[in-house]
């Protein structure tokens, strides 16, 4: 059977795009050469370079003309490399693209896609080239994440992404580029907003984004070995978020542990931890834990990527002490 | 290297001054002459129409001006002096152009034929401008300062995409030309010689900060090192600013690349209306640019050459007295939005977490008491 890894997949998702819809355009840096992670790879000899655009390294060149061509009619796809570079045209990105639609009283709608690589998976690439920041974006109304756990996944949100009415920042992670699936057969696309069940289980509810979701099931197969049950959920997208996934998955278990790369502090995992205090306070058996990266600028160094970074063993090590917890007498009045 | 090397300093006439490289078609004094580069034929009926234009976009900013001190307005940012710029500038936008303005370009809106109460209504805080920015071809306006040029330019490639024959107009101002945005926007206009052309209106000032403390060369210089030619007009003669952007704008359109105008004009009023230039600028400065008044030169030459006379003028004087009570009735008529449309357009599809704020917000606000008091249900006696 074919395989398609996750590097392909955002190239099929890119072609499958281009193919159906004529106005799909990208632009990045070096991306008719294809592309710096290889996922722009043969697109400028099937499409043209009228749909192709090498840009010169503007950061906020790339998304503010990307907004531009949006408001002339095109769907873009922009490419800023690594995601932490939103920091360098973060400006166009808060300030007008994820305003337009809303101050223009819905006039104008920016169909466009900002694509970045994220996160760290011990690939050496420091503290301003290794960040996962989904959780920026989240803290800016206008904005829809989406941040793909599988090849399969990248195919079908990326598409969906492309296809959708206002502004999606897609998140790929660096350390999936190389991992590989049986390759889907014909046109994909998954909704926004719909959470999967990666597994299913019974005693306790892992919650992951992107590579957490794969340590999430790593970490729920080593508990499976000691007798714990976990259900995995892959998010899928930060907003629009599937509240009820999360709910309807902590109704069932009980417990809930977030599981988030980039650092603690106001991570996107806080949101989801403050969901299930609000709602789900009754189904709630234990405390909710937080599973997330040091909450420090992430090092180079590779003794220190080893232990900065969220992993199964330490997801399991959180699920096995939060089993220990024992739910609290009711108070004496 | 010292300033001397690359031509200018500080009180140079091509520095502080216009300098010889001013073009100009319309003398402060109301003289037509001629200019081997740039050449116009305008019929008496176009020249009264300028004038008109000239006029009521005055009036509509007094208005607004008077309207803000007098509270109905939060604020206002006026056009006052630069008044040829805009509307020369608006003369030589064709109906399939795009304008991307700052948040001064009352004059160019006028010439959208936008309403100048949907421009207002930001003002007054009811929205963020309320005109259709793609039917009337007219961006809403930008209060980050130069952003806009880039959403020009990308506008612009996806037009040169289509094989558009229409061509993009970026405003901007002198204090915009020390923004990266900016820069990375002649960049990227030269590199793919998109159809743009940069208009900046340099009135002297960033809020205070006079030219010098944004640029060691006339700013019109700037846009031969990133490969495409600037040219600085005499932004309060309307003749020569419609002749150069028309121009500029026609090679936009013909696959000619981006040009730099530097519309060389004054604010003579306050960059907005809650500051105070007298703090920062001499009443000399403004005396003697008042002898350059953008209005006056046209109505000088429309009677010296006999194409308007007393009655024309009069009938300008009663539209802009009607004008002025429509929006002044416009604006404190202008009503307040329903509290719930807040949740509306955020996205194009509403979404669950947004939909249960709206929700709650709906709640919350039932929870008042129905008389209208203020007071919420909780904690009172009901």
């Amino acid at each position: 059977m074919a395989e398609l890894t996750y590097r392909n997949a955002v190239l099929a998702a890119l072609a499958q795009e281009m193919e159906r819809d004529e106005r799909v355009v990208l632009l990045g840096e070096d991306i008719t050469s294809g592309g710096v992670f290889k996922t722009t790879v043969g697109l400028v000899d099937r499409f043209g370079a009228h749909r192709v655009w090498d840009t010169p390294i503007s950061e906020q060149a790339i998304v503010g003309a990307a907004m531009g061509a949006a408001m002339a009619g095109l769907r873009p796809v922009a490419e800023v490399m690594f995601s932490d570079f939103y920091a360098v045209c973060w400006d166009q990105v808060v300030n007008e693209i994820a305003k337009t639609r809303y101050m223009t009283g819905g006039q104008v709608t920016l169909p466009l896609v900002l694509r970045g690589a994220n996160g760290f998976g011990s690939l050496g690439f420091g503290s301003q080239h290794g960040q996962s920041v989904e959780n920026w974006a989240m803290c800016v109304p206008g904005l829809k994440i989406a941040s793909p756990a599988t090849p399969v996944e990248m195919v079908g949100l990326l598409a969906a992404a492309i296809r959708d009415e206002d502004p999606v920042l897609v998140f790929e992670h660096k350390a999936l580029y190389g991992v590989k699936q049986p390759a889907p057969e014909g046109e994909q696309f998954i909704p926004l907003g719909q959470a999967r069940v990666a597994r299913e289980g019974t005693d306790v509810t892992l919650v992951g984004l992107s590579i957490t979701v794969g340590m999430c099931e790593r970490a729920a197969a080593v508990l499976a070995d000691t007798g714990i049950s976990a259900e995995v959920i892959d998010l899928r997208t930060l907003v629009p978020l599937d509240a009820q996934a999360v709910l309807g998955s902590v109704g069932k278990t009980g417990r809930l542990v977030v599981v988030e790369e980039n650092p603690g502090q106001l991570g996107w995992g806080a949101a989801i931890a403050a969901l299930a205090a609000e709602e789900a306070f009754d189904d709630l058996r234990a405390p909710v834990i937080r599973v997330s990266g040091g909450n420090v600028p992430w090092p180079v160094a590779r003794e220190l990527e080893a232990v900065v970074d969220v992993s199964p063993e330490r997801i399991a090590w959180a699920v096995q002490t939060l089993m220990k917890h024992a739910a609290a007498p009711p108070r004496q009045h | 290297m010292s300033a001397g090397d690359i031509g200018v300093s500080p009180g140079d006439s091509s520095f502080a001054e216009a300098g010889p490289e001013l073009i100009q078609l319309l003398t402060p004094e109301g003289e037509r002459v001629e200019h081997p580069d740039y050449a116009i034929d305008l019929s008496p009926e176009e020249l009264r129409a300028i004038y008109r234009d000239l006029a009521l976009v005055r009036r509509v900013d007094v208005e607004a001006t008077a309207l803000q001190r007098q509270g109905e307005l939060g604020i206002w940012a006026s056009l006052l002096g630069q008044e040829g710029a805009q509307v020369g500038a608006g003369w030589a936008l064709e109906d399939q152009d795009m304008a991307f303005p700052t948040y001064r370009e009352h004059g160019v809106a006028w010439c959208r034929k936008v309403d100048p109460l949907d421009v207002i209504s930001l003002f007054r805080g009811c929205d963020n401008g309320s005109w259709d920015p793609l039917a009337t071809k007219f961006n809403l306006y930008t209060v980050v300062i130069g952003v806009q040029c880039l959403h020009a330019v990308g506008y612009g490639m996806g037009i040169q995409r289509d094989g558009s024959d229409s061509a993009v107009l970026a405003f901007l101002g002198d204090g915009a030309t020390s923004q990266g945005d900016v820069n990375e926007s002649f960049v990227w206009a030269s590199v793919f010689a998109a159809p743009v052309v940069f208009f900046c209106q340099n009135n002297q000032y960033a809020i205070s900060e006079p030219i010098e403390k944004q640029s060691r060369i006339p700013l019109f210089q700037r846009a031969r090192g990133f490969g495409f030619p600037g040219v600085r007009v005499d932004g309060n003669d309307v003749l020569a600013v419609l002749a150069v952007t028309r121009k500029a704008l026609e090679a936009a359109r013909t696959g000619q690349g981006p040009t730099f105008i530097e519309a060389y004009t004054y604010r003579m009023g306050a960059h907005t209306t809650s500051d105070d230039p007298s703090r920062y600028r001499l009443a000399s400065e403004m005396e003697a640019w008042k002898l350059k008044d953008p209005i006056e030169r046209v109505r000088a030459y429309l009677i010296r050459s006999g194409q308007a006379d007393a009655a024309f003028f009069e009938s300008i004087e009663a539209e802009s007295d009607e004008l002025a009570a429509r929006i002044r009735k416009g604006t404190t008529e202008m009503p307040d939005p329903d509290p719930s449309s807040m949740f509306a357009n955020v996205y194009a599809e509403q979404t669950p977490y947004l939909r249960e704020q709206a929700e709650q917000f709906a709640a919350y606000r039932a929870s008042f008491v129905a008389s209208g008091d203020g007071a919420p249900l909780v904690g009172s006696e009901a």
